[in-house]
């Protein structure tokens, strides 16, 4: 097999190991990454949400956030696999698309 | 890493977009001149493998969590600027998809962790594996320190460009405007937690990485410029 198809391969795996990315910091207790929190977790942390944080944290509303589907926050851990495991592939499909299509655009003189 | 809308501000916004344009555009344009066509499968596996290597996040139990990036691998395997394109494209699609990391901060991230890294990464595996056999043992571990030294700059800035903001953006009362940390705080963090957990995962991957392709695809380890293409091979 080329080692090309087997890094393909390799990806594909990795989409499906992703939910790790989820379970270990639950399990292990983690919270979120230092300097990505919330504005309510802002609140908690230093008392007060700094004012251009608060105005500038709600500028984009992206359509997957935190590799989930709109509103599933309460979800459960299994749920949040599948719609991680979707973002991977979704992110990997549009990241492979993007190259293409700049490779595209580049060779374009 | 990456860092969110609301935590950096306008000025410091602006200024990272604009060092990065630059960057961008002699990034585009070497690619452009220097990578093949046969090239732009593993330009998009480079993107796609950065893409989720950074969804895989790891736990410092009961604190925080961080990920390894791939910049260093994919500059390895690419040259930096083809890995500067890579990087950004998986950083863009993240902020503007998922939410992850914020769009005012492209510029910030971008620089960070695709222009940085992945240029300090290669530049310090270029220096530790001068002149060796592709095979070599010291390559894998070049890759490791590379990636190991390179994420933890890339840390490093990031907590630099947080740590400035409460110098920078403060009301009259003191109250911070955007990240509430400053130096004293945001750097010693972002930097202890990389250099004790994050950055021994991302050398790790780097030298796991280079291991395989040393026993499966050797000729991916080659100097870029010795890879045998011919002339008449199209580019772009």
């Amino acid at each position: 097999m080329k080692t090309i198809t087997k890094l393909w391969i390799g990806l594909g795996a990795l989409v499906a190991l992703s939910p790790l990315g989820l379970f270990f910091p639950v399990y292990f207790k983690a919270g979120s990454a230092w300097g990505e929190w919330g504005a309510d977790e802002m609140q908690k942390l230093v008392g007060y949400i700094p004012r251009g944080l608060e105005k500038f944290s709600r500028l984009w509303s992206a359509p997957l956030p935190d590799y989930a589907f709109k509103g599933w926050e309460n979800k459960s851990l299994a749920s949040l696999s599948l719609a991680y495991i979707f973002s991977a592939a979704v992110g990997i499909l549009v990241c492979v698309g993007v190259v293409y299509l700049l490779a595209k655009l580049l060779s374009k003189k | 890493m990456h860092i969110p809308d609301g935590y950096l501000g306008p000025a410091t916004c602006g200024f990272f977009y604009l060092v990065m344009l630059p960057i961008w555009t002699i990034a585009s344009k070497i690619v452009k001149k220097t990578l093949s066509v046969k090239q732009v499968p593993m330009l998009a596996i480079g993107a796609a493998f950065s893409f989720v290597i950074m969804m895989l996040n790891i736990p410092i139990p009961g604190g925080t969590t961080g990920h390894a990036v791939g910049a260093v691998i994919v500059a390895i395997l690419l040259g930096p600027w083809a890995a500067c394109i890579a990087i950004t494209v998986a950083l863009v699609i993240q902020a503007l998809l998922f939410g992850d990391g914020g769009i005012t901060a492209i510029g910030a991230n971008c620089f960070n962790m695709a222009f940085v890294m992945p240029f300090t990464g290669y530049y310090i595996y270029k220096a530790i594996s001068y002149k060796t056999s592709v095979g070599s043992k010291r390559r894998v571990v070049a890759a490791g320190i590379a990636g190991y030294v390179a994420l933890n700059i890339a840390a490093g800035l990031t907590g630099l460009e947080f740590g400035l903001q409460p110098l920078l953006h403060h009301t009259a009362s003191g109250q911070a405007l955007y990240c509430p940390y400053g130096l004293k705080v945001a750097l010693p963090v972002m930097l202890g937690e990389h250099l004790l957990v994050f950055g021994w995962v991302e050398a790790v991957v780097t030298a796991l990485v280079i291991k395989y392709l040393q026993k499966n695809s050797p000729e991916l380890l080659m100097e870029l410029s010795l890879r045998g293409r011919s002339p008449k091979q199209s580019r772009f």
